[in-house]
C-alpha cells in the first residue's frame, strides 16, 4: 500500500466533519477582473493585513500593559525598555495604526474613483464607512493609553470638541470621558473601547464586509461588465501577489519601527500647562485646523458650532454617497462623484499639511 | 418716629468715632505734609493693634480743640528730634511688659543692640545723619517685617540699606565705599532671593546684623559665612588658610577668595587661569600653585567625564534604550563632584581623592552602560537589515512561484493574458 | 512548492532543473527564515523579562534582626535609594533617601536621632520634615511593614 494513503484519509476525515472542501471550492472560483485599475484591488487586503497586525501586536502589548493612571506610562516604558523586542512590538503597533488609517482612506477613495459603491454594493460601502469610523475610534482611544503629556492633552482637546456639538455634545463628552474631566475614568473607558468594544464591533463589520465582497464578487469599471474582461484566479495567483505586497508592508513597518521608534514622551501631568503646539494626530488634523480657522462668530452663529455642523453634513453626505450618486433615470452621476472625491482629497490633504505647518 | 431715631444714632456714633481720634480726623482734613501721617497710618501695624497718634506723640485724642489735643499738659511730645528717635521707639519696644500685650514672642533688645552698632554709637555722639529706626522701618506706615511691602522685608532689606550706603554724598564724610549694593546685586545670594524666591538667602542684615549693624571682625567672617555654609567653615578652620586669612591683617577669612558682597558662583577658574585667586598670593610653579592646578584638574576632569556619560546616555535614551538605572547612578557621580568641591576647602589634596576617585569610577561605569546601550541600538538596526533582506528573498521567491505557475497561462480563468502584473 | 512539477510543463533539461531546484530551495529557505525572523521576536517578547515589575511599589528590606534600634540603612527602592530607620524595637520609619535640596543621599544620624544630608548640612526630623538647612521640602515618607521577621517597604497608597 502506498505510504501516502493514511495521509489522504485525513482530508476526507475532516471533510466529512467540517465540509472544508466546500469552502475550498468556493474559494477556487473567486476571480479578480484584469483591467487598468486592478492594482487598486490590493488596498482592501492591505487594510485587512494591517488590521491583523494591529490585533496581533495589540494582544502582545496586552500581556504587559496596565490600564491605570498610576501604572500606564511606566508599563509602556517597561515594554519599550525591558521586555525583549518590546520596542519593536510597540513601535510596530503605533506605526501600523497610522498606516492602517492611511490604507483605509486610500481604499475608500479607490472605491470612490472606480465607482465600486454602485448598486448592488451600497451595503458594502456602508459597512466600509462604518469601519473607517471604527478605525478612527481605535486611533483616538489607543492614543490615550500610553498616558503621556501629548496623549493626555490631545484627548482633552478632542473631547472638548465633542462637547461643543449642539444638544448631544456635553452628554457625549461625559460618556467618552467617564466624567467631567479627562482622568482615570477616561483611561479605563478608552481601554475598554480599544481592546474589547471596538474590536467586537470591528470583527462583526469586517466579517460582514468581506462576506458582501465575496457575495457580489469584485466590481468592474462603469459600463464594463465582468464577462467582457479577462479574469485572474484569486487563489493562488492574486493572493500570491497580495502576499508579496504584504511582505513589503512588513518591511516598511520594520524599518519605521527600528529607525523611527515611537517616542515614550513625558508622563501626563494634568496640572502642567498643555505643551505648546498641542494638536491631534494627523488623521484628525484637517478637522482640527479647520475649526481653528473659523472665526469665533460667523453672523450670529458660534463659529465652532458652524464648523461641527458642516462636518456633520459632510459626513452624512459622504455616507449616503451611493444613494445620491444614482440618479432616478438609472444613470450614474460619475462626474459628480469624482468631483466630490477630488474635492475631499484636496481639502483633507491641504488642511492636514497646513495643520502641521502652523 | 423710627427714621429720626436711626439718623440720630448714626450721627451720634460718627461723633463718638471721630471724637475717639481727633488727631486722625483733623489731620485728614489738612493738606500736604500735615495730612500725610493721617493717611499713612491706615497701613501701620500699630494702628491695626488699636494704637494711634497719641500713643506715641502724647496729647488728648478725644478733644477736637487743637490747643487741648496738642497741649503739653496732656503729655503732647510733638515731633521728636532725630537723635531722640531710638529712645522714643524703645519706650515701648524695649519694655517687655508692654510688648507682651501685643506680641509676646517679639524681641525687646533692639535698642540695646542698636546702641552697640556703628549707627547707634555715632548717633549718641550727636551725628543725626546716621540711620535711626524710622529710616529703615519707615514712620507712620510701619509694616510688619513679614509684610511684603515693608522696607525691611527680607526681599527689600538690601535696597533699604543702599538708600544711604549707595549715596556717595552721604557716605563721603565717613569714607565708606558705596558699591556694596551694586556688587551684591551681581551675587548668587541676590539671585537666590530674587530669582528663586529663597527668602533664606542672606542680605545685608544676615551678615552685618540688623539693629546691631556692624561689619563682622576679620576673625569672625568664617563663622558668619558658616552659619549656612557649615561644612565649608569646618574644613576651612582646620586648613592652613585659617591662620593666614582669619588672623590680623589677614583679609577676612572666606572673603579673601570669595569676596564679601559680590559673591559669584565659584568655579575652577578661581584655582587656575588668568582670574585665579590663588595666584594673588602663590607664584606660579610653587607647591601651592601646583596643588591648586591639581585640584582644578581633578574637578574639571570629573565634571567632563560626567558630562560625557550624560551625553552618551541621553543619546541612547533618544533611541528608546533603557538607561534609567545608569542615569540614576550618574546622580551619585554628581554628588561626588559636589563633595569634591567641598573637600577642596581643606586645601589638602588627600581629602579630595576619595570623592574624585569614587566619582570617576561612576563616570566610567555609566559611560560603559551608555555605550552598551548604543551598541544594542546598532544591533537592532542590523537585525532590521537582515529581516528586510529575508523579506526581499521571500518576495522574490513568491514572484518566482507566480512566474512558474503562470508560465503555462494558467493565471486566468479565461481570456488572453494581460494586466498590470 | 519547491520541487513539484506543474501540469502542462514539459520537463526541463537536467541542469536547468537542478539550477531550478537549488534556487527553489534557497528561496524556500529565505521564506522560512523570514517567517522565523517574525516569530523569534514574538516568542522572546512573551517570555517575561528578568525584572517583572514596571514600577516598584514594594521592596524587601532585610530581616528584623539585621537592623539595631536607633540605626538606619540605605535600601534600593526601584532605582532610587530609600532610608530605613529602626527607631526602637517596634518602631520603624522609611523615607525616600533623596535629599530635596540637590538630590544627595541622606543618612540617619544616631547621635542626634535625626536624618542628615552631608552635602550641605540639611537635617530632617524623624517625620521627614525639614529641621534646618537648605532643603526646601520634606522627605517623601514610605510605609514599613514587618511581616514575621521580614521588613518590607512599600509606597504610600
Amino acid at each position: 500500500m502506498p505510504a501516502t494513503e493514511p495521509k489522504s484519509k485525513l482530508p476526507d476525515w475532516l471533510d466529512e466533519r467540517t465540509g472544508w472542501r466546500m469552502v475550498r471550492d468556493l474559494a477556487d472560483h473567486k476571480v479578480v477582473p484584469i483591467h487598468a485599475g486592478t492594482a487598486w484591488y490590493y488596498f482592501g487586503g492591505i487594510t485587512l493585513f494591517l488590521f491583523g497586525i494591529q490585533v496581533i501586536t495589540g494582544v502582545l502589548l496586552l500581556l504587559y500593559y496596565r490600564p491605570s493612571v498610576a501604572e500606564a506610562f511606566d508599563s509602556v516604558r517597561f515594554i519599550m525598555t525591558r521586555v525583549e523586542f518590546g520596542w519593536l512590538i510597540r513601535s510596530i503597533h503605533s506605526w501600523s495604526a497610522n498606516l492602517l488609517i492611511l490604507a483605509a482612506f486610500v481604499h475608500m477613495f479607490s472605491v470612490v474613483f472606480t465607482h465600486a459603491y454602485r448598486r448592488p454594493r451600497e451595503l458594502t460601502w456602508l459597512t466600509g464607512i462604518a469601519l473607517l469610523g471604527l478605525m478612527l475610534g481605535f486611533g483616538f482611544s489607543g492614543y490615550l493609553l500610553p498616558w503621556n503629556q501629548i496623549s493626555y492633552f490631545a484627548t482633552k482637546v478632542g473631547t472638548d470638541m465633542a462637547a461643543s456639538v449642539p444638544v448631544a455634545g456635553p452628554a457625549m463628552a461625559r460618556f467618552l470621558r467617564g466624567g467631567e474631566d479627562v482622568g482615570a475614568a477616561t483611561l479605563t473607558r478608552f481601554f475598554a473601547f480599544h481592546v474589547m468594544i471596538l474590536p467586537l464591533i470591528a470583527f462583526g463589520l469586517v466579517g460582514l464586509h468581506l462576506l458582501l465582497v465575496q457575495f457580489h464578487g469584485m466590481s468592474t469599471p462603469s459600463g464594463v461588465s465582468a464577462s467582457q474582461l479577462a479574469q485572474m484566479k484569486f487563489f493562488p495567483n492574486f493572493f500570491l501577489r497580495e502576499l508579496m505586497i504584504w511582505y513589503g508592508v512588513l518591511a516598511v513597518l520594520g524599518t519605521l519601527a527600528a529607525i523611527f521608534p515611537w517616542e515614550l514622551g513625558l508622563k501626563a501631568d494634568p496640572f502642567a500647562s498643555a505643551p505648546a503646539g498641542i494638536r491631534p494626530e494627523w488623521y484628525f488634523l484637517a478637522e482640527f485646523y479647520t475649526l481653528k480657522l473659523i472665526p469665533s462668530h460667523v453672523w450670529f452663529f458660534e463659529g465652532e458650532l458652524l464648523g461641527l455642523l458642516g462636518f456633520g453634513l459632510l459626513a452624512a453626505g459622504w455616507v449616503a454617497l451611493p444613494f445620491w450618486a444614482a440618479s432616478r433615470s438609472g444613470d450614474h452621476r460619475a462626474r459628480l462623484v469624482t468631483g466630490a472625491g477630488v474635492f475631499l482629497i484636496c481639502y483633507l490633504a491641504t488642511f492636514t499639511i497646513l495643520g502641521y505647518l502652523k | 418716629m423710627r427714621a429720626p431715631a436711626i439718623l440720630f444714632l448714626v450721627y451720634w456714633s460718627l461723633g463718638v468715632a471721630s471724637a475717639a481720634d481727633s488727631c486722625v480726623t483733623c489731620h485728614s482734613a489738612m493738606e500736604g505734609d500735615t495730612k500725610g501721617p493721617a493717611t499713612l497710618i491706615k497701613n501701620d501695624v500699630h494702628f491695626a493693634h488699636g494704637l494711634s497718634c497719641a500713643d506715641c506723640h502724647g496729647g488728648d485724642r478725644s478733644s477736637d480743640d487743637p490747643t487741648i489735643a496738642m497741649s503739653k499738659a496732656k503729655g503732647f511730645k510733638g515731633k521728636p528730634a532725630r537723635t531722640a528717635i531710638p529712645r522714643f521707639c524703645a519706650s515701648c519696644h524695649a519694655n517687655p511688659d508692654i510688648m507682651r500685650k501685643f506680641a509676646p514672642a517679639e524681641r525687646v533688645d533692639q535698642y540695646e543692640l542698636y546702641q552697640t552698632s556703628v549707627h547707634g554709637k555715632r548717633l549718641a555722639a550727636g551725628d543725626a545723619n546716621v540711620a535711626t529706626c524710622i529710616d529703615c522701618h519707615s514712620v507712620h506706615d510701619i509694616r510688619a517685617v513679614k509684610d511684603s511691602l515693608s522696607p525691611v522685608h527680607p526681599l527689600h532689606v538690601a535696597e533699604t540699606c543702599s538708600r544711604c550706603h549707595s549715596d556717595k554724598l552721604k557716605m563721603a564724610p565717613y569714607k565708606i565705599p558705596t558699591n556694596q549694593f551694586e556688587e551684591y546685586r551681581s551675587s548668587v545670594h541676590w539671585e537666590a532671593m530674587t530669582k528663586r524666591g529663597d527668602l533664606s538667602a542672606p542680605s545685608c542684615a544676615s551678615c552685618h546684623g540688623n539693629h546691631g549693624a556692624k561689619p563682622p571682625d576679620v576673625e569672625s567672617v568664617a563663622a558668619v559665612c558658616g552659619t549656612c555654609h557649615v561644612t565649608f567653615e569646618a574644613l576651612y578652620e582646620k586648613s592652613v588658610h585659617q591662620a593666614v586669612f582669619s588672623g590680623a591683617g589677614g583679609g577676612g577669612g572666606c572673603i579673601v577668595c570669595h569676596s564679601n558682597h559680590g559673591i559669584h558662583q565659584p568655579s575652577t577658574a578661581m584655582l587656575v587661569g588668568p582670574n585665579a585667586v590663588c595666584s594673588a598670593c602663590h607664584d606660579a610653579g610653587t607647591g601651592p600653585a601646583k596643588t591648586a592646578a591639581q585640584m582644578a584638574a581633578w574637578i574639571d576632569g570629573l565634571d567632563g567625564a560626567l558630562k560625557q556619560s550624560e551625553t552618551v546616555l541621553a543619546r541612547a535614551e533618544e533611541y528608546g534604550m533603557e538607561v534609567s538605572e545608569a542615569q540614576v547612578r550618574l546622580l551619585d557621580g554628581r554628588e561626588n563632584l559636589v563633595k569634591s568641591r567641598l573637600a577642596l576647602h581643606a586645601i589638602d589634596p588627600g581629602q579630595m581623592r576619595q570623592p574624585i576617585d569614587a566619582g570617576m569610577a561612576i563616570a566610567r561605569e555609566t559611560l560603559a552602560a551608555g555605550q552598551a546601550a548604543l551598541r544594542e541600538k546598532d544591533f537592532r538596526r542590523w537585525g532590521l537589515a537582515v529581516s528586510v533582506i529575508l523579506i526581499g528573498i521571500a518576495i522574490l521567491a513568491i514572484r518566482f512561484l507566480i512566474r512558474r505557475i503562470e508560465a503555462n497561462g494558467s493565471r486566468e480563468a479565461r481570456g488572453p493574458q494581460q494586466g498590470p502584473l | 512548492m519547491a520541487t513539484q512539477p506543474e501540469s502542462g510543463l514539459t520537463p526541463a533539461s537536467g541542469s536547468r532543473q537542478d539550477r531550478r531546484t537549488v534556487v527553489s530551495w534557497l528561496l524556500g529557505g529565505g521564506v522560512a527564515a523570514s517567517l522565523a525572523s517574525f516569530f523569534y521576536p514574538v516568542v522572546r517578547f512573551v517570555n517575561p523579562p528578568a525584572v517583572s515589575e514596571a514600577s516598584v511599589n514594594e521592596v524587601d528590606a532585610g530581616k528584623v534582626q539585621d537592623l539595631k534600634p536607633n540605626s538606619g540603612k540605605i535600601v534600593k527602592f526601584g532605582n532610587k535609594p530609600a532610608l530605613l530607620v529602626r527607631i526602637s524595637d517596634t518602631e520603624w520609619k522609611a523615607f525616600s533617601a533623596v535629599c530635596t535640596h540637590l538630590n544627595c543621599t541622606v543618612q540617619y544620624r544616631e547621635s542626634r536621632r535625626d536624618i542628615w544630608c552631608a552635602c550641605h548640612n540639611g537635617t530632617y526630623d524623624l517625620n521627614g520634615r525639614v529641621e534646618s538647612g537648605p532643603p526646601p521640602r520634606p522627605l517623601e515618607e514610605l510605609v514599613v511593614q514587618v511581616r514575621g521577621d521580614q521588613v518590607v517597604i512599600t509606597r504610600r497608597a
